[in-house]
C-alpha cells in the first residue's frame, strides 16, 4: 500500500485484517462449549463414585461380606446377593457363550444370503433394543410358569442369558468378520471341510474377540436388576446359592442394593446400599480389566 | 482331489457365504450336516425369544381386555390409574393415561438434558479433540455406559433429589420426583447418544469440510453448517435410539420417581413410569391371572410396542446415512 491510499481502503483493511480476530474469539468459545459439555457427563460420573466411596468406604467390613441380610442395618450383609450374582455370571456364560458363538458362526460363516437371514439379522438388532424389564416379563411368564421353573436361578439365568445374547452374537460376528480370507481359504486349500475351517482356524483366531465381546456382555448381565427382579429374585434371602442349586430361589448383588435403597432408614438406603454398590462396581470393574486385557494382549492384527 | 484338473482350483476356492462351492475342500465328513443344522438352531433361538416376547405380552394383554369388563378405549384414554384390588370396587381404574404420562415426563427431561450434551460431545470428539484428551475422554465416557443403573437410581435419590431440593426448597420438591430421575437418566443416555452420533459425523468425508475452509468458513461453521447436516440421519437415529433407552429404563425411576401414578405436569412432583409399575405390580406379588397380574402385560405390551417403533425408525435413518457416505 502506497502513501497516497484513500482513507477508505484503508479502513476496508483494517477490517478485513480485524475479522479473523473477532471469529478467533468466537471459534475459541464454540470450543470452550463443546469441551465443558463433554466434560460435564464425565465429572458426573466423578462425583458419582466419590459420592458412593463417602457413603459406603466406612461400612465395608469382613462381617457385610460374610453376613446374610438382616433387618438390622448395622447387621445387614451381601453374602447371599454375592453368592447369587456369581451362580447367576456362571450359569449365563455357560448358556450365552456357546449359544452365541454357534449362532454368530451361523451367520458370519454359513447362512446363505437370502431373506430368511436377512430377518434373523433384522431381528436380532431388534432384540438388542427391547428393556430389559420386558425380557423379565417373558422370564415370569415362559420360565417361572410355563416350563414349571419357578422363581429360580435357572428362570433368572435363562432370563439373562436371552438379554444378553444378542451382544454376545453381535460381538462375535464382528471378531469372526476380522479374521482374513486367506486363513479360511488355506485351510479349505488343504483338504478341510468348512467346519473343520471354522473349528480349527476361524474360531480359534478370534477367540480373543470372542471372549472380550463376551465378558463385556456378562458384565453387563451382572449389573441388571430389572429383568430378574421381574423373573422372581428375592429380595431378601438367608441363604447362599451355588451354580448347581438350579431350582433354588435366588438373589443378587444389584437385587439387594434395590432393596438397600428402597428401605427408609438411612443406614439401609445410604450407608449400606453405597457399600454393596462399591462391590458390584470393583466386580465390573475386574471383569472389564479382564475383558480389555484379552483385547489388547492376545487380539490379533492382520 | 486328482478328479480336478489344475486350472479349475483357483475358481473352486469356497469361502464365507458359498458352502456349496467345496469341491476343492474335503467332503463333509459324517455329522457334519447335523453340526450345521445345530448352528442354523442356535441362530433361530433369537427368534424364538423375539416371538416369546410378542407372544407373552399380547397373550396375557388380549385376556386382560377380554376377562374383564376394561374397555380398549377406557384403558388408553383413562386418566386414573388404581388397578390393585378387587376389580369390583368402585375405586379400581386401569387408565394407562397417568404412566404414559410419567414415562413421557421423565424422558423429556432426560432428552432435554441428554441431546444437547450428547451432540456437543459427539462434535467435540469427532472434530476439535486432539488425541491425548479423547483417549481420556472417551474411555470415560464407555464406563459410564457401563455403570448399572441400580447405581444411578441411588445416587438419582441420595444426590441428585438432596440437591435439588436444597435449590428449589423442599417444600416445592417431593422426596421422589420425576425431575432427579430424568436429570440422572439424560447423563446415562449421553453415551449413547455421543457415540452413535460421533460415528455419523467421523464418516462425513473429508472433501466436504475442506471445501468449506476453501470457501473461507471457520471450524465452527464447518462443524454446524456442513458436518452436522451431513451426518443428520446418523444424529436423528442416535437421538432415536437414546429416547427408546429412556422410555425404557426401570431401575433409576423406580428407586428415584416415585409410585404414585397421576397427571402433572410438574417436575418436582411425584409419578410413575410405565417400567416403575411394572416392578411395583411384581414386588406386590399380583395373583397369576388376577387383573392385576394382566395389566402388567399389558403396560408392557404397550411398552414394547413404542421402542420397538422407535428401533425401526432408527434403523431406516442409520441405513440412510450408510447409504450416503
Amino acid at each position: 500500500m502506497g502513501l497516497g491510499t484513500p482513507a477508505s481502503s484503508v479502513e476496508t483493511a483494517v477490517q478485513a485484517l480485524a475479522t479473523p480476530k473477532r471469529r478467533g474469539a468466537r471459534e475459541r468459545v464454540f470450543a470452550v462449549v463443546l469441551l465443558s459439555a463433554t466434560v460435564v457427563s464425565v465429572l458426573v460420573l466423578g462425583v458419582l463414585i466419590a459420592d458412593v466411596l463417602m457413603d459406603g468406604l466406612g461400612r465395608i467390613n469382613g462381617e457385610f461380606f460374610t453376613s446374610y441380610a438382616s433387618r438390622r442395618a448395622e447387621r445387614t450383609g451381601i453374602r447371599a446377593g454375592l453368592t447369587g450374582s456369581l451362580s447367576l455370571l456362571v450359569m449365563v456364560a455357560a448358556m450365552a457363550f456357546p449359544l452365541g458363538v454357534a449362532a454368530a458362526l451361523y451367520l458370519e460363516e454359513f447362512a446363505p444370503d437370502n431373506r430368511l437371514t436377512r430377518v434373523l439379522e433384522a431381528n436380532i438388532a431388534n432384540l438388542a433394543g427391547v428393556p430389559s424389564v420386558v425380557y423379565g416379563l417373558l422370564g415370569a411368564a415362559v420360565f417361572v410358569y410355563l416350563f414349571e421353573f419357578g422363581r429360580s436361578l435357572l428362570t433368572g439365568a435363562f432370563t439373562l442369558a436371552l438379554l444378553i445374547l444378542p451382544v454376545v452374537i453381535v460381538a462375535s460376528r464382528e471378531a469372526l468378520r476380522a479374521v482374513p480370507r486367506a486363513i479360511r481359504d488355506g485351510g479349505l486349500a488343504l483338504g478341510a471341510t468348512p467346519l473343520q475351517v471354522a473349528w480349527r482356524q476361524t474360531v480359534p483366531s478370534a477367540l480373543p474377540g470372542i471372549l472380550t465381546g463376551t465378558i463385556l456382555a456378562l458384565s453387563r448381565a451382572v449389573g441388571e436388576t430389572a429383568p430378574i427382579l421381574v423373573a422372581g429374585a428375592v429380595l431378601f434371602r438367608r441363604s447362599d446359592n451355588v451354580p448347581w442349586g438350579f431350582f433354588d430361589a435366588f438373589t443378587a448383588l444389584p437385587i439387594q442394593i434395590y432393596d438397600f435403597v428402597s428401605r427408609p432408614q438411612e443406614a439401609f438406603r445410604v450407608e449400606a446400599a453405597a457399600a454393596a454398590i462399591i462391590v458390584l462396581l470393583a466386580v465390573l470393574l475386574v471383569m472389564n480389566s479382564a475383558a480389555i486385557v484379552l483385547r489388547n494382549r492376545y487380539a490379533r492384527r492382520w | 482331489m486328482s478328479e480336478h484338473p489344475v486350472i479349475e482350483a483357483p475358481v473352486l476356492v469356497s469361502g464365507p457365504g458359498d458352502p456349496g462351492q467345496t469341491s476343492l475342500a474335503g467332503r463333509p465328513r459324517r455329522g457334519e450336516k447335523l453340526v450345521m443344522v445345530l448352528l442354523a438352531l442356535a441362530g433361530a433361538v433369537s427368534v424364538l425369544t423375539t416371538v416369546g416376547i410378542v407372544a407373552v405380552l399380547f397373550f396375557d394383554a388380549i385376556e386382560f381386555f377380554r376377562a374383564s369388563s376394561v374397555s380398549v378405549s377406557e384403558f388408553f384414554l383413562g386418566t386414573e390409574w388404581r388397578p390393585f384390588g378387587d376389580p369390583e370396587n368402585e375405586a379400581f381404574r386401569v387408565g394407562v393415561l397417568p404412566l404414559v404420562n410419567g414415562t413421557l415426563m421423565v424422558t423429556g427431561i432426560a432428552m432435554l438434558i441428554a441431546v444437547p450434551l450428547g451432540l456437543a460431545s459427539a462434535m467435540y470428539l469427532s472434530e476439535y479433540a486432539p488425541a491425548r484428551v479423547r483417549s481420556v475422554l472417551k474411555p470415560s465416557l464407555e464406563l459410564l455406559a457401563g455403570v448399572p443403573t441400580v447405581v444411578l437410581g441411588y445416587f438419582a435419590l441420595t444426590f441428585m433429589t438432596p440437591l435439588l431440593r436444597s435449590l428449589f426448597g423442599t417444600d416445592n420438591v417431593s422426596i421422589f420426583n420425576a425431575a432427579s430421575a430424568g436429570i440422572v437418566m439424560g447423563i446415562m443416555i449421553v453415551p449413547t447418544i455421543a457415540s452413535l452420533s460421533e460415528d455419523a459425523m467421523s464418516a462425513v468425508p473429508r472433501g466436504l469440510r475442506e471445501a468449506a475452509y476453501g470457501l473461507g468458513a471457520g471450524k465452527r461453521h464447518v462443524v454446524l453448517k456442513i458436518v452436522t447436516p451431513a451426518a443428520l440421519s446418523g444424529i436423528v437415529a442416535a437421538v432415536i435410539l437414546g429416547l427408546g433407552r429412556a422410555i425404557g429404563e426401570t431401575m433409576i425411576v423406580a428407586i428415584a420417581a416415585g409410585n404414585l401414578p397421576q397427571m402433572t405436569a410438574d417436575p418436582f412432583a411425584q409419578i410413575q413410569t410405565m417400567t416403575a409399575y411394572i416392578v411395583q405390580a411384581v414386588k406386590g406379588e399380583a395373583a397369576r391371572g388376577s387383573l392385576t397380574y394382566q395389566s402388567i402385560f399389558a403396560v408392557g405390551g404397550l411398552l414394547f410396542v413404542m421402542t420397538f417403533t422407535l428401533n425401526i425408525l432408527a434403523q431406516r435413518f442409520v441405513r440412510r446415512f450408510r447409504e450416503v457416505y
